[in-house]
């Protein structure tokens, strides 16, 4: 048959983004410039709930340079609130203007717009902007606010945004007949997501064609622009949505925020390109947060570790709104929808409920509830490990999904279609050298340290494909992208994709996909993406899905033109189709290497047509295809931590991670490390060092890089990555996703090495992140 | 707004001159004056070090200083470290280890590894960890970033020496 040039797929290249990045040549929105573009300063709310009375812009309008000073009355004709459904039953949509009009529900949500011919002139004239703010009480409680009002949202008469339980098996039967049963209430705490860019959105109307064409730091533009067709009353044809060079997103750039509506609904009032730049403050106060849920949780086992039942309530505060598209559940849902974890779970209940408050509403973020499943479930078979005196890995290997009973439905209804997680446990105990980690931690003890070796196994679905949607009930497509190839008259190829970057390296690992399905070479592949206007419909980069579901159909759509290449290659060799291989841009007769054609002199031939080409045959050479993976994949991983508590400073010091994962045939190494590793660091962060604080009144009180703590170099530990390189047997390349998965498995192994230093003095940790201070509280009452 | 003042400075070897008001920020008027957007902004407030360039040979946050108080001081900016095409070894070595994902870090922290391989030019893993501490990256969990300066390390020190 047909070789290609597979070798592609797998190598570990260096990526083609990088020559432009690491000169300064890369463009994000802030380097974007436009003629005659006037910049945006929002006024923002200082207070967390209040009435927005009498806005003053006189004194703005006043000031050099401003060109306009507006409020959501001057919006309100130009763009319709933002409203996230969801078919879910009990769920509360929230409305969100563009600008704030009556009340306001968080500290720094905007209520006036500043537009000036320089951001400086624009932010001074802000100051200048007279509000009067009538205070309401702050709703700050997620469980008082449960129970009794105020509410968030006065006209939906309560703060339970959406309540969902799923239940399988006879759970209260086998918490009767468990030998043991462990509990504990787990509270990991609110998260904020610090890409390094800020938000921002460049918005130009066209007067003469009336189009809009909107740059934004999005990871979903496709999604952007189906919506703002809908809320600014444009046909969608006349929308096109940028995603440039963006400077990370971890799911906080999958929202469409109020600031995207309000610049492009300015852009069509003054008929000029308005420009806003989102700085830090901003960002902490307004973009969307992760986590915050306080969970009770109870396991069940039997008197070999065997789990009988789990059942957990959990408590999640979304802050002020429902966002669009993914609404308040994506983060409470997931988490009791992966909470039964890689494990056989007979009997489960868990419940939740999402509850509004007066804090910056909630978003997906790496990971999206499954840090905290796995830091919930993972730290209650430690616990019950230790009181049956069983090592952590052994009472895992007792529980896991075996792969012979793949595909396999867990307790929460999600489908593993393979279930390698012992073979990642017993890899991820190699590379650490368990057994002799153990014996590392018997002599510190002897000599009266605290080491610890906390273990955490998990599993997500990744490449979501349409049997269930990325967010349960949100009436938006999440299971379909579309790639389309195309190969040009001077035989390169692009290859154009609605997915966006963020970072991960997809111009080169898509690039990897088609060229190397394609049988073209490396370099002669251009990917482009993040561009409405440019590709194949599609809805952007989100939940590990871009390399199984863009990443199919750019396998499909290379086929395709493969294909096509050689049934014209046949013709211009006189040979037949099927006794052609393809390699490195090169269509040769298998046996009589000087029978060849160039993809060049194929694609010329393709366009050229008449005798060229074989009768009756299409002239061209592209294709497009969409590929939907249907039900996804499982991506699973252990991780090991080791850590050793210094209690003289209350710190804990990492000495050592190590992970073994499943991401299915891996694309390219290089990448699939580096999503690993920088996932890593962002649960390092949430385990340790990450807490967005809200005080009593609902006033942020981490406003500030030195306030809100990510981690720094020095805060990482010597890390070992391997792949298992298990292809999926269900997806189009054999590929899962793995953008997620670090920042899923460290929380909960960071923790487990902890109270595994500490178990000694019997502290077990249920509250992340560990910062020194709850450290020392923890030591204080041993 | 106050009057303009000219400020004069030189940027990769060549000289500016640009007329700004007194508070504008020194990474503002490399951005916006001098339509050098290869230094990035993250914060504004002195802690990403995204923002950083070399002034008069040393790191420094070009978000924590004005305009006017450049007058007259060297710049050095990202867009000045490849030649003719060609990548600094530095920047060589951060392609082949990975050391960037969104790239929106990358200037800050090229800038600042150079001024660490200036002052230290054989440092151990852990000076390069609290060396380029100065820099936040969420993106790559520094893995990267401390394998690329190390290679780096090891290329600059020969070729200095011939
Ligand atoms: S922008 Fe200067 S330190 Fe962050
Ligand atoms: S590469 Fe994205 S912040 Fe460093």
């Amino acid at each position: 048959m047909i070789s290609r040039s597979p070798s592609l797929i797998g190598a570990r290249v260096t990526r083609v983004e990088d020559a432009r990045l690491l000169t300064g040549r890369g463009r994000y929105v802030a380097d974007l410039d436009a003629p005659g573009a006037v910049h945006v300063a929002f006024v923002r709310s200082p207070h967390a709930a209040a009435h927005v009375g009498r806005i003053d812009v006189t004194r703005a309008l006043a000031e050099p340079g401003v060109v306009a000073c507006l409020t959501a009355a001057d919006l309100a004709p130009l763009a319709r609130p933002i409203r996230a459904e969801s078919r879910t039953r009990g769920y509360r949509a929230t409305d969100l203007g563009a600008l704030a009009s009556g009340v306001v529900r968080h500290q720094g949500e905007a209520v006036a717009a500043v537009v000036a011919e320089s951001r400086y002139v624009a932010e001074d004239a802000a100051d200048l902007v007279g509000v009067d703010w009538e205070p309401l009480p702050a709703v700050t409680d997620p469980r008082a606010a449960a129970a009794a009002g105020p509410f968030v949202h006065a006209d939906l008469g309560t703060n339970v945004i959406l309540e969902r339980e799923f239940r399988t098996g006879e759970v209260e039967p086998a918490f009767r007949a468990a030998t043991l049963v462990v509990a504990d209430r787990f509270r990991f705490h609110r998260h904020a997501a610090i890409a390094m860019e800020n938000r921002a959105c460049l918005a130009a109307w066209d007067t003469g064609r009336g189009d809009l064409t909107l740059h934004s730091t999005t990871q979903i533009p496709g999604m952007i622009r189906d919506a703002l067709a809908d809320i600014l009353d444009l046909p969608g044809h006349r929308i096109r949505v940028v995603a440039p060079d963006v400077g990370g997103g971890f799911g906080m750039k999958t929202i469409l925020y109020p600031e995207e509506v309000a610049v492009a609904a300015i852009a069509r009032r003054l008929g000029r390109p308005v420009k806003w730049i989102g700085d830090r403050r901003e960002d902490l106060l307004t973009s969307s947060q992760a986590w915050d849920e306080q969970v009770d949780a109870e396991l069940a086992v039997d008197g070999v570790g065997h789990i009988l039942g789990l059942r957990a309530t959990v408590l999640c505060d979304v802050g002020a709104y429902s966002m669009y598209p993914w609404t308040a559940s994506i983060e409470a849902v997931q988490v009791i929808s992966f909470l039964p974890g890689p494990y056989r779970v007979p009997a489960y209940r868990g419940a939740v409920q999402a509850v509004a408050t007066n804090k910056a509403p909630m978003g997906p973020y790496r990971g999206v509830g499954r840090p905290v499943s796995a830091f919930v479930v993972e730290g209650l078979l430690d616990r019950a490990a230790r009181r049956l005196q069983l090592d952590p890995g052994e009472i895992r290997r007792r529980n896991f999904v075996r792969p012979d009973e793949a595909p396999y439905r867990s307790a929460s209804g999600v489908v593993w279609d393979t279930a390698t997680f012992a073979e990642c446990l017993e890899r991820a105990c190699r590379i650490a050298d368990y057994e002799g980690l153990r014996r590392q931690q018997q002599e510190a003890r002897a000599a009266g340290r605290s080491f610890g070796i906390g273990i955490a196994s998990y599993v997500e679905l990744t490449g979501v494909g349409s049997a269930i949607p990325a967010s349960p009930g949100a009436d938006i497509s999440t299971g379909t992208e579309g790639a389309t190839v195309r190969v040009d008259a001077s035989g390169t190829v692009t290859a154009t994709f609605a997915i966006a970057s963020q970072g991960q390296g997809h111009e080169t690992t898509l690039a990897q996909v088609v060229a190397g399905t394609l049988g073209a070479r490396l370099g002669d592949v251009r990917v482009v993406h993040g561009d409405t206007a440019a590709g194949p419909i599609g809805s952007g980069t989100y939940a590990s899905r871009t390399a199984v579901i863009a990443g199919g159909a750019a396998v499909r759509a290379a086929e395709a033109v493969r294909d096509k290449a050689l049934v014209i290659a046949a013709h211009l060799l006189e040979a037949s189709a099927s006794d052609l291989d393809v390699a490195d841009g090169v269509i040769s007769v298998r046996g009589a290497g000087d029978r060849r054609v160039t993809l060049r002199e194929v694609a010329r031939a393709a366009y050229a047509a008449g005798r060229r080409l074989p009768h009756g045959l299409e002239p061209g050479l592209e294709a497009t295809r969409y590929y939907d993976p249907y039900f996804g994949t499982a991506s699973g991983a252990t991780h090991i931590a080791v850590v050793e508590i210094d209690r003289a400073v209350a710190a804990v010091r990492l000495h050592r991670y190590v992970i073994a994962e499943d991401c299915g045939r891996v694309i390219n190494p290089l990448v699939v490390e580096g999503q690993t590793i920088g996932g890593l660091a962002q649960g390092v962060g949430a385990a340790l060092l990450e807490e967005v604080v809200y005080d009593g009144g609902g006033q942020l009180l981490t406003g500030t890089l030195l306030d809100y703590l990510v981690p720094m170099a020095t805060d990482m530990p010597p890390i070992t990555v391997e792949h298992l390189d298990r292809p999926s047997p269900s997806t189009l390349g054999g590929f899962r996703g793995v953008g997620e998965g670090g920042t899923i498995g460290a929380p909960a192994a960071i923790a487990n090495a902890v109270s595994d230093a500490l178990a000694p003095l019997g502290i077990e940790i249920t509250e992340l992140p560990i910062t020194p201070e709850r450290l020392f509280q923890l030591l204080a009452v041993c | 707004m106050s009057e303009p003042v000219t400020v004069r400075l030189t940027v990769n070897g060549v000289a500016h001159e640009g007329r700004c008001e007194p508070r504008k920020l020194l990474v503002d008027f490399i951005r916006e004056d001098l339509g050098l957007t290869g230094t990035h902004v993250g914060c504004e407030h002195g802690i990403c070090g995204a923002c950083t360039v070399l002034i008069n040979g040393e790191a420094a946050r070009s978000c924590l200083m004005l305009a006017v108080q450049a007058n007259g001081a060297e710049i050095a900016t990202v867009e000045g470290l490849a030649t003719g095409g060609t990548l600094h070894p530095l920047q060589e070595a951060f392609r082949e280890h990975h050391g960037l994902q969104c790239g929106f870090c990358t200037p800050g922290m090229l800038m600042t590894a150079l001024d660490l391989l200036r002052v230290n030019p054989q440092p151990t893993e852990a000076e390069i960890r609290e060396g380029i501490s100065a820099v936040l990256c969420r993106c790559t969990g520094y893995h990267g970033i401390v394998k690329a300066v190390e290679a780096a390390a090891k290329v600059l020190v020969p070729a200095k020496r011939v």
